[in-house]
């Protein structure tokens, strides 16, 4: 508790730099990696991130300083490279995206390994300190990162609100935005500028490898919850944020932990939670319907087999052994318990030892199903001249989901019929 | 003889890659590949602390594990979740990496792996590393003797399965008709791939180890329409990178596998400028 309010207070100059510093990051490139994860480019912030190494080496070597302005230039240059070089991949070959954006990735990080043994070999004394960009060195942020940083993520930010429509539309259709007449190749220019600015600063912080989570991760995350671009883009800034205190929070309290993982393993337990639990469109969620159509269609099944089974005999409330229902329909014994089982539960049949009939509620809605596979036989007979022996497979998919609106339109349209392609009878 | 041995354990490296890589590309598999040489990290620490040193059959082991279950989270998230591949494969291995950076930092002092080691390994430490028999001669580096033993592994996952890897990789609806499962030949083959990368960490580190796996391949397909000529050609291009990029770090002083990687990267670029300028 005490170290919690030590670190909000901000006794230490110090944490406040890495506080403002990494939440500056991981708004700009959680905003950023929105547009990209939208045109489906998640991993071009990971070939970025690896490939402004044998830029920051070169800029190193032409100037011989470690101003950061100098080497945020050279890394900005050689990481704007790599995306031509992968573009031009693509376009020109049959190499496919993926390996060409592996292609690029590697080759450049492997570049600029070369030439920073080769600066260090080369014992120029200045050169310590260049691999933080590898690694990340976000719990020793100073004043003038901060600076830098600032200033960067005011550029992105400005930029995405600046042309927030624009960016929209190319990256969710960019064939509408062509034909309206916007100025395609130019938005992708500063889109993918900013991407690399973002990347560039976020690299400080967290490191090589992890920069590609600050854009993916929290936009990944924010998908799950919204389908607006604009709520997306403010949930993922929110994680990122959050991401960033709590990681430097982290580093503060226990100083032999990295603060850069931290952020990256926050963000990531926030991207689970979301894929499993949000509502809508999370993974639980999906099984959970999932299972409970399929569940409706195996009762609906079993009921309409026992209303055939009754008509055949002309006695609906008869008990029907299990056999019985196989042979009309073919179940699974596991379906079958299972279903029977839930059946006797929503009091649609009863049970007598072995054996099984109807109730009233069961069988008003045996015959509903019944109805509404026939009604729906003779609709593709009459209507779209389908063979009477090809319907059945067809209706058998829809009379579980037509609505009572669409079975009295269904019935009107077909004057009230009495009997289907097959001459059964059409119960009312 | 040091020059031997480290072009030697380069082109194991690269040819174990090269095969694989064909594969990879083929498939569209590539940056998977990618994601897996990341996040066998934690395989390999979690390994490093139940078996309590760097003994190479745990790390191996730990590895493989690793890499099996990205390729089913990132599976996972996709289908079940309904999240696009790319996002899939960034997350998983952003995650899986930042847990093996943590466990590392944690551990720190007892281990000896570093991140260093981890992004660009030191091949020039390979013939130190020797493996000595009962009566104390050296037979040769570690690393070499591990790394034969996984392009073997390689060599012969290929030749006794080609058809059932020739035909998930071109025609999985075929595969499907005929009743090979494209998923277990998917699996296996990732498989083989975190343990190409585990092996060769140590040497070249797992990104040059994506670079050696993709390049040397692109390449080759760049070139030819045939599997077997691509699987030749890359491997070749593998070694050509092993060796002129052990000439190219002396001449600059630098990392031997960062020079591997450029040299791949410069034979993949006079590929792709032939091709173009023939059409």
């Amino acid at each position: 508790m005490e170290t919690l309010i030590e670190f909000f207070t901000f006794q230490y100059p110090n944490i406040k730099y890495v506080v403002f510093g990494t939440i500056l990051l991981s708004i700009s490139s959680a905003v950023v990696g929105c547009f990209t994860f939208i045109k489906k480019k998640s991993l071009v912030g990971d070939v970025i991130s690896h490939a402004v190494l044998p830029g920051i080496c070169l800029s190193f070597l032409a100037t011989g300083s470690k101003d950061p302005f100098f080497l945020i230039i050279g890394a900005f240059i050689s990481g704007w490279l790599s995306i031509l070089v992968m573009d031009a991949i693509i376009q020109n070959t049959k190499i496919k995206e993926d390996a060409a954006t592996g292609l690029s990735l590697s080759v450049f990080f492997g570049v600029g390994i070369l030439l920073m043994t080769y600066i260090q070999h080369s014992g120029n004394a200045s050169q310590s300190g260049l691999d933080t960009f590898l690694f990340g060195k976000a719990a020793a942020l100073v004043g003038k990162d901060l600076l830098a940083f600032s200033i960067i993520a005011v550029i992105v930010l400005l930029t995405v609100l600046l042309f927030y429509k624009e960016f929209k539309l190319i990256s969710f259709d960019p064939q509408f935005a062509k034909v309206i007449g916007l100025p395609i190749r130019r938005l992708e220019m500063i889109l993918t500028s900013i991407t690399v600015l973002a990347v560039v600063t976020g690299i400080q912080a967290v490191g090589v490898v992890l920069m590609a989570a600050m854009l993916i991760t929290p936009a990944a995350a924010a998908r799950f919850w919204t389908n607006r671009l604009s709520r997306m883009i403010l949930l993922s800034s929110a994680f990122g944020a959050f991401s960033g205190i709590s990681g430097a929070f982290i580093s503060y309290s226990a100083p032999s932990m990295p603060t850069g993982p931290w952020m990256v393993m926050i963000l990531s337990v926030i991207a689970l939670v979301s894929f499993f639990f949000a509502p809508g469109k999370g993974i639980l969620i999906r099984q959970w319907r999932r299972f409970s159509i399929r569940r409706q269609l195996l009762e609906e099944n079993l009921l309409k087999t026992f209303y055939r089974i009754g008509e055949n005999s002309g006695e609906h409330f008869n008990t029907v052994a299990i056999d019985d229902l196989q042979l009309v329909r073919n179940f699974s014994p596991a379906q079958l318990t299972k279903g029977l089982r839930k059946l006797l539960v929503n009091g649609y049949v009863s049970r007598n030892n072995n054996s099984w009939f109807l109730t009233n509620e069961g069988f008003e809605k045996g015959k509903r199903i019944t109805r509404l596979h026939r009604l729906w036989e003779l609709y593709l007979t009459k209507y779209l001249r389908i063979a009477p022996d090809h319907v059945h497979e067809d209706a058998d998919t829809i009379e579980h989901v037509i609505t009572p609106e669409l079975e009295a339109r269904l019935e009107k349209l077909l004057e009230y019929p009495t009997s289907d392609p097959h001459h059964s009878e059409i119960p009312k | 003889m040091d020059a031997f041995w480290i072009i030697l354990t380069g082109s194991l490296v690269a040819v174990s890659c090269a095969i694989l890589g064909s594969f990879l590309i083929l498939r569209k598999m590539s940056m998977v590949g990618d994601a897996i040489s990341h996040s066998v990290l934690p395989g390999i620490v979690i390994a490093f602390f139940i078996a309590g040193s760097m003994q190479s059959i745990w790390m191996l082991v730990g590895a493989g594990i690793l890499g099996i279950l990205t390729t089913f989270l990132i599976e996972f998230f996709h289908q079940k979740g309904r999240l696009q591949t790319d996002a899939s494969i960034g997350v998983t291995f952003t995650w899986l990496f930042a847990l093996g950076v943590i466990l590392v930092t944690y551990y720190a002092g007892n281990a000896h792996i570093d991140q260093d080691c981890i992004l660009h390994g030191e091949i020039a430490y390979v013939p130190i590393d020797l493996i000595y028999d009962s009566n104390g001669n050296a037979i040769g580096p570690k690393a070499v003797i591990i790394l034969s033993f996984v392009l073997g592994l390689i060599l012969l996952f290929v030749v006794l399965f080609y058809k059932e890897l020739f035909i998930t990789t071109f025609d999985a609806s075929f595969a499907k008709v005929v009743g090979i499962s494209t998923n277990k030949w998917h699996y296996a083959l990732m498989g083989l791939v975190s343990l190409t990368t585990v092996a060769s960490f140590e040497s070249v580190g797992a990104i040059l180890v994506v670079a050696l796996l993709i390049a040397p391949a692109a390449a080759a397909y760049l070139i030819t329409n045939q599997l077997k000529v691509m699987l030749l050609l890359s491997s070749a291009f593998g070694i050509l990178s092993a060796f002129f990029g052990y000439w190219l770090s002396y001449l600059v002083d630098g990392s031997i596998a960062g020079a591997m990687v450029t040299v791949a990267g410069i034979i993949f670029a006079i590929c792709y400028f032939i091709v173009r300028f023939k059409k």
